[in-house]
C-alpha cells in the first residue's frame, strides 16, 4: 500500500517537475520581420539589428528606455579631447569557447566598412574613428579625426564578432550558421528562411541567465496572422499588435498585453524653401507663392490639427502627442516645447494675418504601408485642414513609390516617420533639420529644405563638444530653433504594443525590439 | 513532333526575351529600391558607394545589357537585400510552394472529380445540388477570407491544427518535405484546402458537364443494354472519357496554382516562393521579382508543352506536326 502510494506520489511529482521544465524549455516568438542576412553588419535595418542581438552583443548596451549600460565594455571615458578609451569585460567567452579579447574589437570595427554589396551599412558608426590602439586585451583606444561626444552611443550601434570564427567570412557564412559565432545570450542552430530561426541557449553566458533552453523566432509578416498565431497558443508572443486588435486581446483572458511608447515619431515635412511648390495652389487652382514659407501659415497649420483626436481614435488610444523629435524623457530633449495645443480659432487668425483668409490648396501626399495607420491620419489631417480653410487632398501610395518620389522634392507637404536608432536626438536633427549639404552628409532626409545657419553652427558645434551637459544643451538649443521654427510639424509617436500568453510579461522597449532579456516569466 | 519542338522552343525563347523586356522595364518604373534600401540616415557619400555596389547608377539600357549577359550564363543576378543569388533564393523556397501545390492539387481531383460524378448522376438530388451549391461558394468567395476564417475556425476556436508556419520537415532526397512527418502533415492541411478551393470547385464542375454529357451518350445505352453494372459503366468507361478535359484544364491550371499562391502563403505564412516575391516587392528587390517572374513564365511554358503533347497521346485527332 504504502510502496503503491510512493509509486503514485513520485509520477504525480514527475508531470510537475515535467510540466514546469515544458514551460521553461522552449519559447515561440511570432515577430512581424524577417531578418535579411544573419551577417550583423550587412544591412542596417532594425529586423536585423534586434534578430543580431541575440547571438552577439555590442561594447554598449541600451537599456529599455534606450539608455547607455555596460555591455562588453565596462567602462569608458575620454582620455582627450579626441581619444576614447574603452574596459573591456574579461572572462568572456565566444559561443565556440574562444575568449574575446580587444583584438576581436579592433577586427569588427575595421571590417564594417568592408562588407561587400551593404544596401545600408553601419559605415556611419565607425567613419570617424582614425586609430585604434590595444592597450592590452581589455583596454582599447579609439582616437578619432575630430572630438566625437557620440563614440559611447556609436559604439551601441553594432555587434562585435569573432576575429577568429569570422577573419575572411562572408555574408552566406553567417547566414549558414558558419561564422555566426557571438558572445550573446543565444547560439543559432538554424535558419529556415521564411519559416523560422532556432536558437538554444549559451549556458556560459556572462550576463543575466534566460529561462528558456530553445527560443524559435517565427517571422509572421501578416497582421491578421500573427494575432490568430497569438490567440491559437502557436506562438507565445508576438510584436506589433495592430491598434485595431488590442481591445479584442486585452479582453482575452488567456492572455497578456505591454505597451511601451516608441521613438518613432510621425511627422509633417512641408516645403519651406522654394517659393513655386508642386502641390500648394490657390482657391481656383493658379500658381501662387509657396505660403508654406511663411512660418505664420506654418503655424497655423500646427494649431489646426488635433493631435489627442488623432491619438485617440485614429491610434486607437497607441499614439502620444509629439512635442520634438524623441520622446521626453531622453537625453537631449527640451522641457520647453510641448506639443501643439489644438486650436482652429487661432489657426484661421494666423493664415488672414499671413494673407490668406480664404486659405489655399494642397495636396498631402503620404505612404500607405509604412506607419500603423498612416493613410488614415493623412485623412484625418486634410479634414483638420480643410476645416480652416486650407482645402487639402490626400494622395497616398505604397512606399516603394512614396519615399523615391518625397526624396526627388516632387511633393510640398507629406507625411513621414522617422525613428532614432542611436537613442539621442542629434541624428534626426543633422537629418531632418540641418540644411541640405551632401558634401558634409547633412540633411539627408531633409525633404522641405528648411535651412537655419544658427541651427547648423549650434548642432556642428554640439557634434565636436565631449562634454556631455554642454553637449546636451547644444543639442536642445537646437532642438528648440528647430522645431520653434516648424521645420518639421510633430504629430505624435506611435506606442508599441506586444501581447503574449498569460505567465509571460514584456518590459516594452522605445526601440520596439523583443529581446529576450526583457520577457519576464511571471509565475 | 520534331519540328513542332523547335518551333516551340524558338517561340518560348522569343517569349521570355519580350517578357524579360517588359519586366525589367515595369520594376525599373515603379521606383527606386535605394530610397527604401538604404537607411534614412546614411550619408550622401554612403548613399553613393551602396547605388554604385548594387549596380544602380547605370544607364537602364546598360543594366539590361548586363543582366542579359548573364542570364544566358545561367545567373539572373543577385538580390540586393540578401547579397545572395536571386535564383538560389528561389529556388530555396521553391519546394515549399511545390509541395502545397501538388497536396493542393491531389485534394482538388481526389474531392473535385468524385463529387462532380455524382453531382452528374444524381443532379436532380438533395446531395447533387448541396455540391453544386458548394462549388459556387468555392468559386466566389475570396482566397484570403476563407484562409482567415480556416484560422479563426480550426486553428483560434477549435485548436485543432495550427495557424501557420510549415512545421517540422523530414529531408527526401536532400529537399526538405513536410508530408513524412505528422506535426508536417498538420501544418500543410490548412492552407493546402485554402488553396484547393477553388481548384475543387473546378474539378466539379467539369466533371459534372462531362457525365451529364457522356451519359446520354449510345454507348452509354450501349453497355447498360449489353448488361454492364452502372458501377462499371460510370467508373470506368464514362470517367475514362470525362478525364481529359478535367486533366486539361487541371494541368494548365496547375501552373496558375505555382506561381500564384501568393495569397496563402502570406496567410499561412508559408515558406515559399510566392511569399518571397511579396516581400521582394515589398523592398523593390528588383533581381529577385525579375528572376521570379521569368521562372513563372518559363515554368507555364513547359506545362504548356506538356500538356499540347500528352493530349495529342490522349487523343490523335489532334496532331502537333505542321498542318500546313
Amino acid at each position: 500500500m504504502r510502496q503503491k502510494l510512493l509509486i503514485v506520489l513520485a509520477i504525480v511529482a514527475c508531470f510537475a517537475f515535467g510540466a514546469t521544465m515544458a514551460h521553461a524549455e522552449k519559447l515561440t516568438l511570432g515577430l512581424k520581420g524577417e531578418p535579411t542576412s544573419l551577417d550583423p553588419h550587412f544591412h542596417n535595418v532594425s529586423a536585423n539589428n534586434m534578430q543580431s542581438l541575440y547571438v552577439f552583443d555590442k561594447l554598449v548596451r541600451q537599456d529599455n528606455r534606450q539608455k547607455l549600460e555596460p555591455g562588453l565594455a565596462l567602462s569608458w571615458k575620454p582620455v582627450s579631447d579626441k581619444v576614447w578609451e574603452f574596459k573591456l569585460r574579461e572572462g568572456v567567452k565566444f559561443h565556440d569557447g574562444s575568449p574575446f579579447t580587444a583584438e576581436d574589437v579592433k577586427f569588427t570595427i575595421e571590417r564594417i566598412p568592408n562588407v561587400p554589396n551593404s544596401p545600408s551599412s553601419f559605415t556611419g558608426f565607425v567613419s570617424n574613428i582614425q586609430k585604434i590602439d590595444i592597450v592590452d586585451p581589455t583596454t582599447i583606444r579609439f582616437t578619432t579625426e575630430a572630438p566625437a561626444p557620440l563614440l559611447p552611443r556609436q559604439m551601441a550601434a553594432f555587434p562585435i564578432i569573432s576575429k577568429k570564427n569570422a577573419e575572411g567570412a562572408a555574408t552566406e557564412d553567417f547566414n549558414s550558421g558558419k561564422a555566426c559565432i557571438g558572445t550573446g545570450p543565444y547560439m543559432l542552430v538554424k535558419w529556415d528562411r521564411g519559416d523560422k530561426i532556432t536558437y538554444k541557449r549559451n549556458d556560459n553566458y556572462w550576463g543575466e541567465k534566460m529561462p528558456w533552453e530553445k527560443i524559435i523566432v517565427r517571422p509572421i509578416t501578416n497582421d491578421g496572422t500573427r494575432v490568430a498565431a497569438l490567440k491559437s497558443g502557436d506562438v507565445d508572443m508576438i510584436n506589433f499588435v495592430p491598434p485595431a486588435d488590442v481591445d479584442g486581446l486585452a479582453d482575452n483572458k488567456k492572455l497578456t498585453l505591454s505597451e511601451s511608447p516608441s521613438t518613432r515619431l510621425i511627422y509633417l515635412h512641408l516645403d519651406t524653401d522654394r517659393d513655386d511648390s508642386p502641390t500648394v495652389s490657390g482657391n481656383n487652382g493658379e500658381k501662387i507663392k509657396n505660403p508654406l514659407k511663411d512660418f505664420r501659415v506654418r503655424k497655423a497649420i500646427s494649431k489646426a490639427i488635433n493631435r489627442r483626436a488623432i491619438a485617440g481614435r485614429i491610434m486607437d488610444g497607441l499614439a502620444v502627442p509629439a512635442s520634438q523629435m524623441v520622446p521626453d524623457g531622453y537625453e537631449g530633449t527640451s522641457t520647453r516645447l510641448k506639443p501643439e495645443a489644438y486650436d482652429p480659432k487661432g489657426a484661421k487668425a494666423l493664415l488672414a494675418a499671413a494673407g490668406y483668409p480664404e486659405g489655399f490648396k494642397l495636396v498631402i501626399h503620404g505612404p500607405n504601408d509604412r506607419y500603423v495607420n498612416d493613410a488614415d491620419i493623412a485623412q484625418a489631417i486634410a479634414q483638420m485642414l480643410t476645416k480652416i480653410g486650407i482645402k487639402t487632398e490626400v494622395n497616398t501610395m505604397p512606399k516603394s513609390v512614396y519615399f523615391g518620389r518625397a526624396s526627388k522634392l516632387e511633393f510640398s507637404f507629406m507625411l513621414v516617420g522617422w525613428a532614432t536608432d542611436t537613442g539621442e536626438q542629434s541624428n534626426c536633427i543633422g537629418a531632418l533639420l540641418h540644411t541640405y549639404d551632401k558634401e558634409k552628409g547633412f540633411g539627408s532626409s531633409n525633404r522641405g529644405r528648411y535651412s537655419n545657419p544658427d541651427l547648423d553652427a549650434t548642432l556642428e558645434k554640439a557634434l565636436v563638444t565631449v562634454d556631455p551637459a554642454k553637449h546636451n544643451e547644444l543639442i536642445i538649443k537646437a532642438t528648440e530653433m528647430g522645431i520653434g521654427d516648424l521645420g518639421i510639424v510633430p504629430i505624435h509617436y506611435q506606442v508599441n504594443v506586444w501581447g503574449s500568453k498569460k505567465g509571460l510579461a514584456y518590459n516594452g522597449r522605445t526601440d520596439g525590439y523583443t529581446l529576450p532579456r526583457d520577457i519576464k516569466v511571471t509565475k | 513532333m520534331l519540328a513542332f519542338l523547335i518551333r516551340r522552343i524558338s517561340q518560348s525563347i522569343v517569349v521570355l526575351l519580350v517578357m524579360s523586356v517588359l519586366v525589367f522595364g515595369g520594376v525599373f518604373c515603379i521606383g527606386n529600391p535605394v530610397d527604401i534600401l538604404i537607411a534614412p540616415d546614411a550619408t550622401p557619400a554612403e548613399r553613393d558607394r551602396a547605388i554604385k555596389e548594387l549596380g544602380l547608377d547605370k544607364p537602364l539600357p546598360e543594366q539590361y545589357m548586363r543582366f542579359l549577359k548573364d542570364a544566358v550564363q545561367g545567373d539572373l543576378g543577385n538580390s540586393f537585400v540578401y547579397n545572395e543569388p536571386a535564383l538560389k533564393l528561389i529556388m530555396q523556397r521553391m519546394p515549399a510552394t511545390m509541395e502545397l501545390a501538388v497536396t493542393a492539387m491531389l485534394m482538388a481531383v481526389f474531392f473535385g472529380i468524385p463529387l462532380g460524378m455524382i453531382a452528374g448522376i444524381k443532379s436532380d438530388t438533395l446531395l447533387g445540388r448541396s455540391i453544386m451549391r458548394f462549388s459556387i461558394l468555392g468559386f466566389s468567395l475570396p482566397t484570403f477570407w476563407v484562409g482567415l476564417m480556416f484560422i479563426i475556425i480550426f486553428s483560434v476556436y477549435l485548436g485543432w491544427l495550427p495557424s501557420g508556419g510549415r512545421g517540422e520537415t523530414v529531408e527526401l532526397l536532400g529537399v526538405p518535405v513536410s508530408f513524412l512527418s505528422w506535426d508536417g502533415i498538420r501544418h500543410l492541411i490548412l492552407p493546402a484546402m485554402n488553396l484547393a478551393l477553388f481548384k475543387t470547385s473546378l474539378a466539379i464542375r467539369l466533371s459534372r458537364a462531362g457525365v451529364q454529357e457522356n451519359i446520354q451518350m449510345d454507348y452509354v445505352k450501349f453497355a447498360r443494354a449489353k448488361g454492364l453494372t452502372n458501377t462499371r459503366i460510370i467508373g470506368l468507361h464514362v470517367m475514362k472519357n470525362i478525364m481529359i478535359p478535367v486533366v486539361t484544364v487541371l494541368g494548365m491550371e496547375f501552373g496558375g496554382l505555382i506561381a500564384f499562391a501568393v495569397v496563402t502563403e502570406t496567410i499561412f505564412s508559408w515558406p515559399g516562393m510566392g511569399k518571397l516575391v511579396i516581400d521582394s516587392i515589398g523592398v523593390l528587390d528588383r533581381p529577385v521579382i525579375v528572376a521570379y517572374l521569368l521562372i513563372t513564365v518559363t515554368m507555364f511554358i513547359i506545362i504548356n508543352l506538356i500538356v499540347d503533347i500528352i493530349y495529342s497521346i490522349l487523343d490523335p485527332r489532334v496532331r502537333l506536326g505542321d498542318q500546313n
